[in-house]
Protein backbone atom coordinates (compact mmCIF):
# COMPACT_ATOMS: atom_id res chain seq x y z
CA UNK A 1 0.00 0.00 0.00
CA UNK A 2 1.26 3.24 -1.15
CA UNK A 3 1.23 6.57 1.47
CA UNK A 4 1.68 10.04 0.81
CA UNK A 5 2.14 11.55 3.93
CA UNK A 6 1.88 15.53 4.60
CA UNK A 7 5.50 15.60 6.89
CA UNK A 8 5.91 18.86 8.69
CA UNK A 9 8.30 19.79 11.49
CA UNK A 10 8.24 23.33 12.23
CA UNK A 11 11.93 23.38 13.98
CA UNK A 12 13.47 22.02 10.87
CA UNK A 13 11.65 22.15 7.99
CA UNK A 14 11.19 25.53 5.90
CA UNK A 15 7.67 24.46 4.61
CA UNK A 16 5.85 21.27 4.76
CA UNK A 17 6.23 18.83 1.82
CA UNK A 18 4.64 15.19 0.69
CA UNK A 19 6.26 11.58 1.57
CA UNK A 20 6.08 8.44 0.19
CA UNK A 21 5.63 5.74 2.14
CA UNK A 22 5.33 1.87 0.77
CA UNK A 23 4.48 -0.54 3.58
CA UNK A 24 3.65 -4.00 3.64
CA UNK A 25 0.56 -4.47 5.16
CA UNK A 26 0.15 -8.06 7.02
CA UNK A 27 -2.86 -9.78 7.33
CA UNK A 28 -4.39 -8.91 10.33
CA UNK A 29 -4.04 -5.59 9.37
CA UNK A 30 -7.38 -3.75 8.99
CA UNK A 31 -7.52 -0.31 9.11
CA UNK A 32 -5.84 2.37 7.54
CA UNK A 33 -4.28 3.25 11.75
CA UNK A 34 -2.47 0.19 11.05
CA UNK A 35 -0.61 1.14 8.05
CA UNK A 36 -0.11 4.41 9.69
CA UNK A 37 1.96 2.32 12.54
CA UNK A 38 3.46 0.46 10.03
CA UNK A 39 4.96 3.81 8.28
CA UNK A 40 5.86 4.79 11.78
CA UNK A 41 7.66 1.47 12.17
CA UNK A 42 9.53 2.37 9.11
CA UNK A 43 10.29 6.27 9.85
CA UNK A 44 9.94 6.96 13.54
CA UNK A 45 9.92 10.60 12.57
CA UNK A 46 6.54 10.72 11.81
CA UNK A 47 3.98 11.78 14.28
CA UNK A 48 0.44 11.37 14.23
CA UNK A 49 -2.02 10.97 17.42
CA UNK A 50 -3.67 7.86 18.27
CA UNK A 51 -4.87 5.82 21.65
CA UNK A 52 -8.30 3.98 21.75
CA UNK A 53 -7.82 2.63 18.08
CA UNK A 54 -11.67 1.68 17.64
CA UNK A 55 -13.20 5.22 17.06
CA UNK A 56 -13.88 5.85 20.76
CA UNK A 57 -11.13 8.60 21.44
CA UNK A 58 -11.58 10.79 18.63
CA UNK A 59 -7.77 11.18 18.17
CA UNK A 60 -6.69 10.09 14.79
CA UNK A 61 -8.82 12.11 13.03
CA UNK A 62 -6.92 13.22 9.75
CA UNK A 63 -7.71 14.13 5.94
CA UNK A 64 -7.95 10.94 4.43
CA UNK A 65 -7.94 11.50 0.11
CA UNK A 66 -9.17 14.76 1.02
CA UNK A 67 -12.14 13.67 3.37
CA UNK A 68 -11.76 13.85 7.03
CA UNK A 69 -12.23 10.73 9.20
CA UNK A 70 -10.99 8.45 11.67
CA UNK A 71 -7.79 6.29 10.32
CA UNK A 72 -8.85 3.59 13.18
CA UNK A 73 -11.99 2.51 11.85
CA UNK A 74 -11.11 4.38 7.82
CA UNK A 75 -11.34 0.38 6.69
CA UNK A 76 -8.17 -0.37 4.13
CA UNK A 77 -10.46 -1.98 1.81
CA UNK A 78 -12.60 0.82 1.19
CA UNK A 79 -9.43 2.84 0.47
CA UNK A 80 -7.58 2.76 -2.94
CA UNK A 81 -4.31 1.54 -3.48
CA UNK A 82 -2.66 4.88 -2.70
CA UNK A 83 -3.75 7.16 -0.21
CA UNK A 84 -2.86 10.58 0.92
CA UNK A 85 -3.07 11.87 4.12
CA UNK A 86 -2.65 15.44 5.95
CA UNK A 87 -3.49 16.90 8.98
CA UNK A 88 -7.05 18.51 9.31
CA UNK A 89 -7.41 21.35 7.22
CA UNK A 90 -8.14 24.96 8.93
CA UNK A 91 -6.46 23.92 12.30
CA UNK A 92 -2.39 24.99 13.12
CA UNK A 93 -0.39 22.27 12.20
CA UNK A 94 1.71 21.31 15.34
CA UNK A 95 4.03 18.63 13.17
CA UNK A 96 2.97 16.44 10.61
CA UNK A 97 -0.04 14.93 11.05
CA UNK A 98 -0.96 16.95 14.28
CA UNK A 99 -3.31 20.00 14.77
CA UNK A 100 -3.48 22.12 17.06
CA UNK A 101 -6.97 21.96 18.46
CA UNK A 102 -6.94 24.91 20.94
CA UNK A 103 -9.80 26.86 18.81
CA UNK A 104 -11.65 23.92 18.40
CA UNK A 105 -11.86 23.30 21.90
CA UNK A 106 -12.34 26.63 22.76
CA UNK A 107 -15.15 27.36 21.14
CA UNK A 108 -16.76 23.99 21.99
CA UNK A 109 -16.14 25.23 26.08
CA UNK A 110 -18.12 29.00 25.06
CA UNK A 111 -21.16 26.85 24.94
CA UNK A 112 -21.34 25.70 28.34
CA UNK A 113 -21.24 22.23 27.42
CA UNK A 114 -22.43 21.00 30.76
CA UNK A 115 -26.34 20.66 32.75
CA UNK A 116 -27.21 23.70 34.61
CA UNK A 117 -29.60 23.52 37.05
CA UNK A 118 -29.92 25.29 40.27
CA UNK A 119 -31.75 23.12 41.66
CA UNK A 120 -30.59 21.25 44.94
CA UNK A 121 -29.37 18.08 43.62
CA UNK A 122 -31.75 15.14 44.20
CA UNK A 123 -30.94 12.42 46.56
CA UNK A 124 -30.35 9.60 43.53
CA UNK A 125 -29.98 10.87 40.69
CA UNK A 126 -32.30 13.80 38.06
CA UNK A 127 -34.38 11.62 36.40
CA UNK A 128 -35.88 11.81 32.69
CA UNK A 129 -38.71 9.86 31.02
CA UNK A 130 -37.74 7.87 28.29
CA UNK A 131 -39.20 10.38 25.47
CA UNK A 132 -37.01 12.94 27.05
CA UNK A 133 -34.20 10.71 27.37
CA UNK A 134 -34.62 9.81 23.40
CA UNK A 135 -34.33 13.66 22.66
CA UNK A 136 -30.48 13.42 23.45
CA UNK A 137 -29.93 10.48 21.02
CA UNK A 138 -27.28 11.78 18.18
CA UNK A 139 -26.24 14.37 20.37
CA UNK A 140 -24.48 12.85 23.27
CA UNK A 141 -22.54 10.56 21.40
CA UNK A 142 -20.02 12.96 19.68
CA UNK A 143 -16.45 12.23 20.47
CA UNK A 144 -14.90 15.34 19.51
CA UNK A 145 -12.76 14.43 17.12
CA UNK A 146 -12.96 17.64 14.75
CA UNK A 147 -13.83 15.97 11.70
CA UNK A 148 -16.64 17.86 10.90
CA UNK A 149 -15.75 21.27 12.77
CA UNK A 150 -12.65 21.37 10.63
CA UNK A 151 -14.67 20.10 7.34
CA UNK A 152 -16.61 23.50 7.52
CA UNK A 153 -15.97 26.53 5.13
CA UNK A 154 -17.71 29.21 7.70
CA UNK A 155 -15.34 27.34 10.26
CA UNK A 156 -12.20 27.96 7.96
CA UNK A 157 -13.33 31.54 7.37
CA UNK A 158 -14.22 32.17 10.72
CA UNK A 159 -12.56 30.16 13.79
CA UNK A 160 -12.55 32.66 16.26
CA UNK A 161 -16.04 33.68 15.72
CA UNK A 162 -18.15 30.67 14.80
CA UNK A 163 -18.80 28.39 16.86
CA UNK A 164 -19.05 24.99 14.44
CA UNK A 165 -20.79 22.20 14.29
CA UNK A 166 -19.01 19.89 16.82
CA UNK A 167 -19.84 22.85 19.38
CA UNK A 168 -23.24 23.70 18.29
CA UNK A 169 -24.32 20.06 18.14
CA UNK A 170 -23.50 19.61 21.98
CA UNK A 171 -24.87 23.06 22.79
CA UNK A 172 -28.15 21.65 21.25
CA UNK A 173 -27.51 18.74 23.18
CA UNK A 174 -27.95 20.69 26.20
CA UNK A 175 -30.74 23.03 25.03
CA UNK A 176 -32.68 19.42 24.30
CA UNK A 177 -31.81 18.18 27.71
CA UNK A 178 -35.07 18.38 29.82
CA UNK A 179 -33.02 18.65 33.10
CA UNK A 180 -31.24 21.94 31.82
CA UNK A 181 -32.79 25.34 33.40
CA UNK A 182 -30.42 27.23 31.18
CA UNK A 183 -32.52 26.94 27.87
CA UNK A 184 -32.98 31.28 27.65
CA UNK A 185 -29.16 31.86 28.16
CA UNK A 186 -28.12 28.91 26.02
CA UNK A 187 -30.31 30.96 23.03
CA UNK A 188 -29.70 34.08 23.96
CA UNK A 189 -25.92 33.32 23.87
CA UNK A 190 -26.56 31.76 20.41
CA UNK A 191 -28.45 34.33 18.76
CA UNK A 192 -25.92 36.07 16.98
CA UNK A 193 -24.41 36.55 13.44
CA UNK A 194 -21.24 34.77 13.72
CA UNK A 195 -22.03 32.11 16.76
CA UNK A 196 -24.87 30.31 15.02
CA UNK A 197 -25.86 31.91 11.89
CA UNK A 198 -22.34 31.50 10.26
CA UNK A 199 -23.68 28.19 9.12
CA UNK A 200 -24.62 28.09 5.71
CA UNK A 201 -26.02 24.15 5.53
CA UNK A 202 -23.11 23.40 3.73
CA UNK A 203 -23.62 19.82 5.06
CA UNK A 204 -19.96 18.99 5.51
CA UNK A 205 -20.28 17.87 8.80
CA UNK A 206 -23.05 15.89 8.31
CA UNK A 207 -20.67 13.92 4.91
CA UNK A 208 -17.74 13.50 7.27
CA UNK A 209 -18.85 12.62 10.66
CA UNK A 210 -17.41 9.01 11.68
CA UNK A 211 -19.61 8.57 14.37
CA UNK A 212 -22.51 9.32 11.66
CA UNK A 213 -23.91 12.14 13.44
CA UNK A 214 -26.36 15.25 11.93
CA UNK A 215 -24.77 18.48 13.35
CA UNK A 216 -26.79 20.07 10.28
CA UNK A 217 -30.41 19.02 12.14
CA UNK A 218 -29.11 19.96 15.18
CA UNK A 219 -28.10 23.45 13.94
CA UNK A 220 -31.86 23.38 12.39
CA UNK A 221 -33.31 22.41 15.75
CA UNK A 222 -31.59 25.35 17.47
CA UNK A 223 -33.10 27.69 15.34
CA UNK A 224 -36.20 26.51 15.35
CA UNK A 225 -36.16 26.78 19.11
CA UNK A 226 -35.41 30.71 18.82
CA UNK A 227 -38.16 31.31 16.52
CA UNK A 228 -41.15 29.79 18.62
CA UNK A 229 -39.41 31.92 21.15
CA UNK A 230 -39.66 35.01 19.40
CA UNK A 231 -42.81 34.19 17.26
CA UNK B 1 -7.09 45.47 22.27
CA UNK B 2 -4.90 43.03 20.80
CA UNK B 3 -6.24 40.63 18.85
CA UNK B 4 -9.84 40.63 20.87
CA UNK B 5 -11.76 38.51 19.37
CA UNK B 6 -15.25 40.43 19.95
CA UNK B 7 -18.59 38.21 19.38
CA UNK B 8 -22.26 38.12 21.07
CA UNK B 9 -23.89 40.99 18.78
CA UNK B 10 -27.14 39.26 19.35
CA UNK B 11 -28.86 39.60 16.00
CA UNK B 12 -29.44 37.14 13.36
CA UNK B 13 -32.69 35.22 13.93
CA UNK B 14 -34.94 37.99 12.05
CA UNK B 15 -32.41 38.28 9.12
CA UNK B 16 -32.03 34.02 8.75
CA UNK B 17 -35.91 34.21 8.63
CA UNK B 18 -36.99 36.92 6.37
CA UNK B 19 -34.36 35.43 4.35
CA UNK B 20 -36.58 32.32 4.51
CA UNK B 21 -39.43 34.03 3.94
CA UNK B 22 -38.39 36.71 0.85
CA UNK B 23 -37.03 33.38 -0.93
CA UNK B 24 -40.50 32.22 -0.65
CA UNK B 25 -41.89 35.22 -1.67
CA UNK B 26 -39.65 35.37 -4.65
CA UNK B 27 -40.52 31.82 -6.18
CA UNK B 28 -44.03 32.12 -5.85
CA UNK B 29 -44.29 35.62 -7.73
CA UNK B 30 -41.23 33.93 -10.44
CA UNK B 31 -43.27 30.56 -10.64
CA UNK B 32 -46.94 31.82 -10.26
CA UNK B 33 -47.24 34.89 -11.73
CA UNK B 34 -44.28 34.83 -13.96
CA UNK B 35 -44.25 31.31 -14.88
CA UNK B 36 -48.04 30.89 -14.83
CA UNK B 37 -49.19 33.83 -17.05
CA UNK B 38 -46.02 33.74 -19.29
CA UNK B 39 -47.46 30.04 -20.37
CA UNK B 40 -50.88 31.12 -20.33
CA UNK B 41 -51.06 34.39 -21.77
CA UNK B 42 -50.89 34.12 -25.72
CA UNK B 43 -49.97 36.21 -28.02
CA UNK B 44 -47.38 37.89 -25.90
CA UNK B 45 -47.36 41.64 -26.89
CA UNK B 46 -46.47 45.21 -25.62
CA UNK B 47 -50.56 45.66 -24.96
CA UNK B 48 -50.88 42.89 -22.88
CA UNK B 49 -47.80 43.20 -20.97
CA UNK B 50 -49.23 47.27 -20.12
CA UNK B 51 -52.13 45.63 -19.23
CA UNK B 52 -50.74 43.44 -16.77
CA UNK B 53 -48.76 46.10 -14.98
CA UNK B 54 -51.89 48.67 -15.21
CA UNK B 55 -53.66 46.86 -12.29
CA UNK B 56 -53.32 47.74 -9.10
CA UNK B 57 -52.51 44.13 -7.69
CA UNK B 58 -49.65 43.22 -10.25
CA UNK B 59 -47.88 46.86 -9.00
CA UNK B 60 -48.38 45.83 -5.13
CA UNK B 61 -47.13 42.35 -5.87
CA UNK B 62 -44.21 43.21 -8.00
CA UNK B 63 -43.52 45.76 -5.58
CA UNK B 64 -43.49 42.86 -2.96
CA UNK B 65 -41.25 41.01 -4.64
CA UNK B 66 -38.65 43.71 -5.58
CA UNK B 67 -38.81 44.56 -1.39
CA UNK B 68 -38.15 40.46 -0.98
CA UNK B 69 -35.22 40.68 -3.64
CA UNK B 70 -33.87 43.55 -2.17
CA UNK B 71 -34.24 42.26 1.33
CA UNK B 72 -33.14 39.03 0.08
CA UNK B 73 -29.82 40.07 -1.40
CA UNK B 74 -28.80 42.94 1.41
CA UNK B 75 -28.93 39.68 3.76
CA UNK B 76 -27.17 37.54 1.60
CA UNK B 77 -24.66 39.82 0.20
CA UNK B 78 -23.83 40.50 4.08
CA UNK B 79 -23.12 36.94 4.83
CA UNK B 80 -20.21 37.04 1.96
CA UNK B 81 -18.70 39.98 3.41
CA UNK B 82 -18.86 38.66 6.90
CA UNK B 83 -17.27 35.35 5.89
CA UNK B 84 -14.65 37.13 3.81
CA UNK B 85 -13.82 40.22 4.16
CA UNK B 86 -11.91 40.27 7.47
CA UNK B 87 -10.62 44.04 8.37
CA UNK B 88 -14.05 45.50 10.16
CA UNK B 89 -13.84 48.98 8.57
CA UNK B 90 -13.83 47.78 4.97
CA UNK B 91 -16.39 45.07 5.98
CA UNK B 92 -18.51 48.23 7.02
CA UNK B 93 -17.64 49.90 3.92
CA UNK B 94 -18.43 47.37 1.62
CA UNK B 95 -21.61 46.72 3.53
CA UNK B 96 -23.00 50.31 3.09
CA UNK B 97 -22.02 50.67 -0.43
CA UNK B 98 -24.30 47.02 -0.55
CA UNK B 99 -27.23 48.66 1.13
CA UNK B 100 -27.34 51.83 -0.92
CA UNK B 101 -27.02 49.67 -4.01
CA UNK B 102 -29.56 47.64 -2.98
CA UNK B 103 -31.65 50.97 -2.08
CA UNK B 104 -31.07 52.51 -5.54
CA UNK B 105 -32.37 49.56 -7.17
CA UNK B 106 -35.46 49.74 -5.16
CA UNK B 107 -36.42 52.87 -5.45
CA UNK B 108 -36.08 52.62 -9.42
CA UNK B 109 -38.05 49.71 -9.52
CA UNK B 110 -40.83 51.66 -8.20
CA UNK B 111 -40.15 54.19 -10.48
CA UNK B 112 -40.90 52.33 -13.21
CA UNK B 113 -43.69 50.27 -11.74
CA UNK B 114 -45.75 53.80 -10.95
CA UNK B 115 -44.64 55.71 -13.99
Amino acid sequence: MKLTIYRYDPDQDERPYLKDYEVELAQSDRMLLDALVRAKAQDDSLAFRRSCREGVCGSDAININGRNGLACITKIADLPQHVTLRPLPGLPVIRDLIVDMTQFFRQYESVKPYLVNHDAPPERERLQSPVERDELNGLYECILCACCTTACPSFWWNPDKFVGPAGLLQAYRFLADSRDQATSERLDDLEDPYRLFRCHTIMNCVDVCPKNLNPTRAIGKIKEMMVRRAV
Amino acid sequence: MVNRVVVGAHYGLLDWLAQRITGALIALYLVVLGGGWLLATRPLTFETWQGLFAQGWMRVATLLFAVSVAWHAWIGLRDILMDYVKPAGLRLGLQVLVLLTVAAYLGWAVQILWR
